[in-house]
């Protein structure tokens, strides 16, 4: 086992690919805005900030894209969340409470749409958009105003947010002499433990195999004895989940709840599993390139952000040819593998 | 047994589903009139009225659902050919809607231009730069599904995030006003009609036309039924589910030309918003399957306005634009989930079980 040589096939070099691609963004932006900042770690940390919520969003969305299937509704449900969150805690519900009921609603919301994917054979596109639209109206029918979560409404809650998670190095000092240390919010903790639980889980328990097998070949695995409808259904809950603990970090970030917050959010988790190496036929990626899918993402918005002429709309039209590119490639290597097993 | 029969046809029409859901609204419509004081009837009243800018025009609840429904129902008849030929749908809709208004507008006032009443280039141009759009965008979208091989709702997901911002950065971040009568046409009145029904009735006339004489519309079944044995018999089913997709394409550019002549702007946030959950709830309310083969045009059309119905009955039982796809989003659900198999199969059983009892 120990000397399993790592093979270069078609996905390895996706992820090299991806992980390149992500170091050349980087040193560029670093190049061409080093004297406004961009070298600093703080920029890097300030990507996980503002991505903290996609993080958790993407692992769920690579689970369910596993199992070849897909999640639209996730940043519907973010917005949803976002505005539970805020009006609960205008009408005085604790923050504790508050994020359990939010739990909750992801469980029970995943539960609905993949029993809709798992039993009754529903494309999953279909049930998640319905969903997506389900959550943005019900944002609109829980309060049509933007809600903001202020200190006055809930103290604990936003002492979490501005709390800040000291990182001891990399730090800089500034030009009145002062050290500033790199930080990161605590919702960039919840992100990485999310993510690492999932690595973990996808690599070494049954259940993360099982939606390997699910998405690589759901009659074998049936055959094989593996409950696929359940296992449909287990991922579209594991994805709702993390998209609730996704909203909860979105929140704690922008402490606001509206109705057209996270607006395309699901574009971004998709193109971020896509760009990271999940296949979209299912059976094959890791929350490992995921992780390097936001990365890119944010390094696009945050480069546009730095450079501050460009028009708002860029990023979205970046993310959206960067999966382009990276669904032709795919596209590419299928035909390709296809080839050669017919030869 | 000859009541059995006729039940059974009852049963098997293809537009029973959305038949029913328009009687259904009609009902709900009656009956909130009824109790609220006013006439029952009103909801099927249609008179003249004189207006300042359009001269005399028929107005009523009806002639209001048929105006407004015209986008969604032109979105429709491309939406069947997508989802019969390719088993899935075309999600970029709305927003290559969006697109094809704003380059329309961007094209009338000039770039960076805000607000015009003048037409800086001929109106022909315009229009034909947006349909042009429409017909570039769908052909991005057929070559992804049909040459690349990627799942038709993957490959439109591109364009329905990217359309809307690319028509954003056609009008420099600026909502375009085209404050031009010959502009407002497309939106306005023809006579005592309103123009976008007209141009709908142009539309589905063409296309049944195309589909019913020609063979394409037997070609683009049999894609959708099997792709495979449609090669192997002949076809080109790749160019068939391409071409599909740029009608598709095609459509949306005349449905966002119509609804930014209503508007007489591009407002790229906005034009065509959450119109492709009408298109795809339309094509499954009208009794096609999702799952792609077997078509019926008619029917997509009825439900596309039995949906304007639903939502012009929302708004008035006091439901915001904001919250109107709530309901939708259920009728959705509640449709698939009756068209699904295992809900058909257990119903199948029931009759069957009933059969058997009648018989013992």
């Amino acid at each position: 086992m120990k000397n399993k040589k790592v093979r270069l096939n078609g996905h390895t070099i996706l992820l090299l690919i991806t992980i390149a691609l992500f170091a050349v963004l980087y040193a560029g932006g670093c190049i061409a805005y080093g004297a406004k900042g961009f070298t600093h770690l703080q920029t890097f940390c300030n990507i996980l900030i503002t991505n903290a919520g996609l993080i958790c969003v993407a692992c769920g969305m690579t689970c369910v894209m596993l199992t070849a299937g897909i999640d639209i509704s996730v940043g519907a449900l973010i917005a949803m969340d976002c505005m539970l969150l805020a009006v609960g805690m205008e009408k005085g519900i604790g923050a504790v409470p508050m994020i359990l009921i939010v739990l909750l609603i992801g469980v029970v919301f995943g539960a609905f749409q993949g029993y809709l994917v798992g039993y009754l054979g529903i494309q999953p596109f279909i049930v998640t958009m319905a969903g997506m639209f389900f959550c943005r109206g019900m944002t609109a029918v829980i309060c049509t105003d933007q809600v903001s979560i202020t200190e006055a409404i809930n103290p604990t809650f936003y002492k979490w947010a501005n709390a800040k998670v000291i990182i001891p190095f990399g730090g800089y000092v500034n030009n009145k002499g002062k050290y500033m240390a790199p930080y990161v919010r605590p919702g960039v903790v919840v992100a990485l433990l999310v993510l690492i639980l999932i690595f973990i889980m996808l690599r070494y328990t049954k259940f993360g195999r099982s939606l390997y097998a699910v998405g690589g070949s759901a009659q074998s695995a049936t055959m094989m004895g593996l409950n696929t409808k359940m296992i449909r259904m287990k991922a579209h809950i594991l994805s709702s989940v993390l998209c609730s603990i996704g909203g909860i970090c979105y929140c704690l970030n922008t402490m606001a709840g509206s109705v057209t917050q996270a607006l395309g959010l699901e574009m971004d988790a998709i193109s971020s599993a896509v760009i990271g190496g999940t296949l979209l036929t299912g059976g094959v990626g890791n929350v490992f390139g995921t992780f390097f899918g936001v990365l890119i993402n944010g390094t696009i918005s945050s480069i546009v952000k730095t450079n501050g002429k460009l028009a708002s709309s860029w990023p979205n039209i970046l993310t959206a040819a960067l999966l382009f590119i990276f669904i032709v490639i795919q596209s590419v290597f299928a035909a390709i593998r296809e080839r050669s097993r017919n030869k | 047994m000859k009541n059995n029969k006729s039940w059974n046809k009852i049963k098997n029409w293809p537009l029973l589903l959305p038949v029913v859901a328009l009687i259904l609204v009609m009902a709900v419509n009656i009956i909130y009139d009824a109790v609220n004081g006013n006439n029952p009837l009103s909801f099927f009243m249609i008179t003249l009225q004189q207006t300042t800018s359009n001269g005399t025009i028929l107005y009523g609840r009806i002639i209001d659902i048929l105006n407004r429904g015209s986008e969604a129902a032109i979105l429709a008849i491309g939406m069947t050919l997508v989802v019969s030929s390719s088993a899935g749908t075309d999600i970029s809709v709305g927003s290559v809607m969006s697109l094809c208004a704003s380059f329309c507008c961007m094209l009338l006032a000039g770039y960076g231009v805000s607000s015009t009443t003048t037409l800086a280039k001929p109106l022909i141009v315009g229009i034909l730069g947006g349909l042009l759009m429409g017909v570039v965008c769908g052909m991005f979208n057929g070559t992804l599904v049909a040459y690349f091989k990627i799942q038709p709702m993957v490959a439109t997901l591109i364009l329905f995030s990217a359309a809307r911002a690319i028509g954003l950065l056609l009008c420099n971040d600026l909502i375009v006003y085209v404050r031009n009568p010959s502009y407002a046409f497309f939106g306005s009145f023809v006579g005592p009609l309103p123009t976008p029904l007209i141009i709908t009735a142009i539309c589905v006339a063409v296309m049944s036309i195309l589909l019913k004489k020609t063979a394409l519309g037997m070609y683009i079944q049999s894609v959708g039924i099997n792709d495979k044995a449609s090669r192997i018999a002949g076809l080109n089913s790749k160019r068939i589910i391409f071409l599909t997709y740029v009608i598709c394409g095609l459509f949306a550019g005349i449905a966002g030309i119509v609804n930014s002549s209503r508007i007489t702007s591009a407002d790229s946030n906005n034009i065509g918003l959450y119109l492709e959950m009408d298109a795809i709830l339309a094509v499954a309310l009208g009794g096609n399957s999702l799952g792609g083969g077997k078509f019926n045009l008619a029917g997509s059309i009825i439900g596309a306005y039995t949906i304007q119905a639903i939502t012009t009955t929302l708004y008035a039982l006091g439901v915001s634009a904001a919250q109107a796809p709530v309901f939708k989003a259920i009728i959705v659900i509640l449709i698939v989930s009756i068209q699904s198999e295992p809900v058909r199969n257990f119903f199948k059983k029931q009759s069957a079980a009933k059969q058997a009892k009648g018989v013992a």
